[in-house]
């Protein structure tokens, strides 16, 4: 194994820092810099302390439990997990294809937590960086800062998740933790009231969106040495596919490429996801870390995700997006784009995307039809896969024949970018950390490089665009050099 | 129906016969209770529906109404006794009901949000409980049994089958299923008993069914648990 800066030669040699925790990371994560004498930086890892089991404590289960029961394991994006559980499971009860209604619904609900998911992400927790600096007035770097110097951005961006909120509660019953899907189909329609109480909104929706997307295009393109390079590593990507190589967040087949953009593979079912992708255990980290088995461990990681997406598919099937898609890939100039700071600017290209399609299932009276439910012969086992809004997410489970399940493995999507995460704050860690006095500005670099991936461990501690952070500097007999915290 | 009793401080009618309890539901006052059931014989065990009477603790489901009675119910003591109460069911068995499908419709759930119970205030005994999934129709979840023992009276003295008992005594009681093999695939259990439609909580489920209702239209999200109190 040979990741740079993953592991030192001679770690008892070095000074260790550590932020911990990380945080506006769902449950509990840390990163570690071990640095010689010369404050020259020789290994950094971002470790997820979490420990969730969720796998482990669904077997046992009946199955149609498992779509509920999964979603708690996020606040901010529970509809993926939701609805992978039930694409999975929609296998097990033989319903290959669900009623235009159901997908449609399902879809709405989706593209509903993608809008407001992204919202958040963007408006709450990154603008304050984008907008003032990364090492900008601590007191200012948040949420109420953006209010006072941007009344009007700050606004949208909660109306904007109130509204991706309202799509999933009319939806899945509820705002958050609903139970809209079951397996085989979807537990309600929309009222006529319901529909015409969101049709109300989301045409200044759509309108808001492209702003959005223009507002990160102009603070990324205001700075392109900075937003070109900070935190960059080249890697593969990968996502799903909808139909003819369209970006689609709910179904499709697994493409990937390298990082010029080169075909891994495509058109692959997923199904068969256990073929194509491999998972390691490394021993510092409760996260894994997945890669492609025809490139091993070592050339075979990859990231998903915005950043994956937006360059993977052929085109986007809704006017406005397509065209700052195509914005997007003439700025990249003709191949993929790997800052991680670009991944801001093609989520708030998506949320334009959910926004449009929102619009059209609006427009489609099957929103509203009654015809719900398909059954079919009961099956074993299923793989559902979603791309959530952080990135691909693999749900697969096995079911006996007493309806109770026995296998259940689940790739979120932040573990799927848990190597890209890794290099990121290497980058970052290497380029602003090396020789210099721990800062706050500096601890905020860090995060902003984790930030950019929106990491789906950000349920527990979303507060006021604030990770709280401890950092200690610790020279080599263990002694306290230096230390920093921000509660 | 000339005869009457006090129920914090409001006159209640009665007919000879009739419980407190039955005496109040008919007069539109809700008297929380969990094991009670209005087709079956009382019970007498859950102790909710326990009120005081002339100043002494009394189950108001097993006690005959009569006249000149002063009955304190929905006061500040009984219903933290109650409280108490709800608290230990939850934490003696598991309930999770975020993941539960009998969530909106559960009885014990309802009567937690009736009583304001907003924590488990005691330890968690997190017991292992496996689900019985053997019968093709349904699935028996022990880990929410409350011990009301509905069931048991259903299947006995309705069904007359005695697919169910409770074993064990004291803090061990559990709810069993009378077969050799310990299983409900090995009894004559079926969708037509009655005992397949009394659980008040999330034990006797139909399978496949789970969460088919969405949210808004279940039994408690429509009115809440004191709002049926002419059931009783």
């Amino acid at each position: 194994m040979s990741f740079q800066l993953e592991t030192a030669a001679h770690p008892e040699r070095l000074r260790r820092v550590a932020i911990d925790p990380v945080s506006r990371v769902e449950g509990h994560g840390k990163v570690t810099i071990l640095l010689d004498n010369q404050n020259k930086v020789h290994q950094v890892r971002l470790h997820i302390v979490e420990f969730r089991g969720f796998e482990k404590f669904i077997q046992g289960r009946p199955y149609w439990e498992v779509p509920v029961m999964v979603q708690r394991l996020c606040g901010i994006c529970p509809v993926s997990h939701h609805l992978a559980a039930s694409k999975a499971l929609d296998l097990v009860v033989g319903a290959k294809k669900l009623t235009p209604a159901a997908e449609k619904l399902r879809r709405l609900m989706h593209y509903g937590q993608m809008l407001q998911s992204h919202a958040l992400h963007f408006f709450h927790l990154c603008s304050p960086d984008l907008l003032f600096g990364f090492d900008s007035d601590v007191t200012r770097r948040n949420i109420v800062g953006v209010a006072a110097a941007h009344p009007e951005t700050a606004k949208r961006g909660v109306l904007l998740r109130k509204f991706g909120q309202e799509v999933i509660r009319v939806t899945a019953g509820k705002r958050v933790h609903g139970t809209g899907a079951v397996p085989g189909g979807v537990n309600k329609s929309l009222t006529i009231a319901e529909r015409d109480e969101l049709l109300k909104e989301i045409y200044h929706i759509v309108q808001w969106s492209r702003e959005a997307v223009h507002l990160i295009q102009k603070v990324h393109m205001q700075d392109p040495g900075l937003y070109n390079s900070f935190g960059i590593f080249r890697s593969n990507f990968m996502s799903i596919v909808g139909n003819n190589g369209d970006l689609d967040f709910y179904h499709g087949s697994l493409r990937a490429r390298d990082d010029n953009g080169t075909l891994i593979f495509d058109g692959v079912d997923y199904q068969q996801y256990a073929k194509y992708i491999e998972e390691e255990v490394r021993p510092w980290s409760y996260m894994k870390f997945p890669f492609f088995r025809a490139l091993g461990r070592e050339k075979g990681w990859y990231k998903v995700g915005p950043l994956a997406r937006v360059q993977n598919c052929n085109q986007i099937s809704t006017p406005f997006a397509e065209h700052e898609r195509k914005e997007f890939v003439d700025y990249a100039g003709g191949s993929p784009m790997h800052a991680p700071l670009a991944y801001h600017w093609t989520r708030m290209i998506e949320m334009l995307h959910a926004a449009e399609v929102i619009k059209e299932l609006l427009h489609d009276p099957d929103i509203l039809s009654n015809d719900l439910m398909v059954h079919g012969e009961r099956q074993m086992e299923g793989v559902g896969v979603i791309e959530a809004p952080r990135g691909t997410l693999f749900h697969h489970y096995q079911v006996d024949e007493n309806d109770v399940v026995t296998m259940a493995n689940l790739i979120v999507s932040t573990t799927n970018n848990n190597q890209a995460m890794n290099e990121a704050i290497r980058h970052v860690a290497r380029r602003y950390l090396n020789g210099r006095e721990v800062t706050e500005g500096l601890l905020n670099h860090i995060e902003v490089a984790i930030r950019a991936f929106d990491p789906c461990l950000s349920c527990a501690t979303h507060a006021l665009g604030k990770m709280p952070l401890e950092v200690e500097l610790v020279d080599a007999e263990g002694g306290l050099v230096h230390a920093l915290s921000r509660s | 129906m000339s005869q009457s009793f006090v129920l914090d401080g409001k006159g209640i009618p009665f007919e000879d016969g009739q419980t407190i309890l039955q005496a109040a539901g008919n007069a539109g006052v809700f008297i929380p209770h969990l094991c009670f059931h209005p087709e079956f014989k009382p019970h007498g065990s859950c102790k909710l529906c326990t009120v005081k009477v002339n100043g002494r603790h009394t189950a108001s489901c097993t006690m005959r109404a009569m006249p000149g009675m002063v009955v304190e119910s929905n006061t500040e003591e009984l219903n933290g006794e109650r409280r108490a109460l709800t608290q230990m069911l939850f934490v003696e068995g598991n309930h999770f009901c975020p993941s539960c499908e009998k969530s909106g419709n559960c009885q014990l759930q309802a009567t937690a949000y009736h009583l304001g119970m907003m924590s488990p205030h005691f330890d968690h005994f997190f017991p292992n409980r496996a689900v019985d999934a053997s019968h093709p129709e349904f699935l028996l979840d022990f880990n929410r049994c409350i011990l009301c023992s509905l069931c048991v009276r259903a299947s006995r003295d309705v069904d007359g089958k005695n697919v169910f008992a409770l074993s064990g005594r004291g803090i061990k009681t559990h709810l069993i299923v009378n077969a050799k093999s310990g299983r409900l695939a090995d009894t004559d259990f079926s969708l037509a008993d009655k005992a397949a439609s009394v659980c008040p909580v999330g034990v006797i489920l139909r399978k496949r069914q789970g969460f088919a209702v969405p949210i808004g239209e279940r039994r408690f999200d429509k009115a809440p648990i004191e709002a049926s109190a002419k059931e009783a």
